[in-house]
């Protein structure tokens, strides 16, 4: 399935882009996804233990992503 | 009980308007505003960028979770995002309660609350034109005196 991961801030301007498209297996889990995405050119600019949302609520690692999800790379906030 | 981001002028008064009631002896009212330094260097403005549906969901989780937990829907909270200036009220909490103490705290569980977890970022502009996106994560550079203990800057 192809996946479309959403970026923000700081990620966005590392990937020049506010997007990047992942093709990933049935049943890739949250830790495939960011394996994945830290093979990408920019994905040296993600830290260790970069934090995921799924469908707008933050996932575990071991949570197991579906087609259609809306996926999301969180930087570290910074609100307030 | 009520939260929003929003892209124009927070108004305080409103919020504690908004908040009041009769049968409520305490109001507390937080507002965090753009400060003019940070880490020493003179700072002109801040841009706050949102995964908006997320930071209004989150927010919302959160007002909820304090409702829940100090006993009051009397509470609503503001965040604004875009380019703000000097002095701009970024976010504004108001919470009204019988009592101090559960108004106090919940102000306080609420900001304390955002900065962990609404997806909200911000990129402080600096007077040499130059700007940074900031990393909470970082432990700020030590540039002089020591802090005090317990700082709770926004």
């Amino acid at each position: 399935m192809n996946v479309q991961v959403l970026l923000f801030a700081s990620y966005a301007d590392a990937f020049r882009a506010p997007h990047v498209d992942v093709a990933l297996p049935e049943g890739a889990t949250v830790r495939d996804l960011l394996a994945r995405v830290k093979t990408m050119a920019a994905g040296h600019a993600l830290p260790p233990a970069p934090v995921v949302a799924l469908n707008q609520v933050y996932a575990g690692l071991d949570e197991t992503i579906r087609a259609g999800d809306e996926v999301a790379i969180i930087p570290p906030v910074a609100g307030g | 009980m009520r939260t929003a981001i929003v892209t124009g002028r927070i108004d305080a008064a409103a919020l504690l308007g908004e908040v009041a009631a009769v049968e409520h002896g305490a109001t507390s009212l937080f507002l965090g505003t753009v400060r003019d330094v940070n880490e020493s260097r003179a700072v002109t403005g801040i841009e706050y960028a949102a995964y908006e549906p997320m930071a209004a969901a989150e927010l919302d989780r959160i007002a909820g979770e304090a409702a829940a937990r100090f006993g009051t829907d009397a509470l609503v909270v503001e965040h604004r995002i875009g380019d703000l200036g000097l002095g701009d009220i970024s976010v504004a909490i108001a919470v009204s309660h019988a009592h101090r103490t559960p108004a106090l705290d919940a102000t306080r569980f609420v900001i304390e609350e955002l900065k962990k977890r609404v997806p909200i970022w911000k990129r402080e502009h600096y007077v040499d034109g130059t700007m940074v996106w900031i990393d909470p994560t970082r432990k700020p550079q030590v540039t002089g005196l020591a802090s005090p203990s317990s700082t709770f800057g926004s």
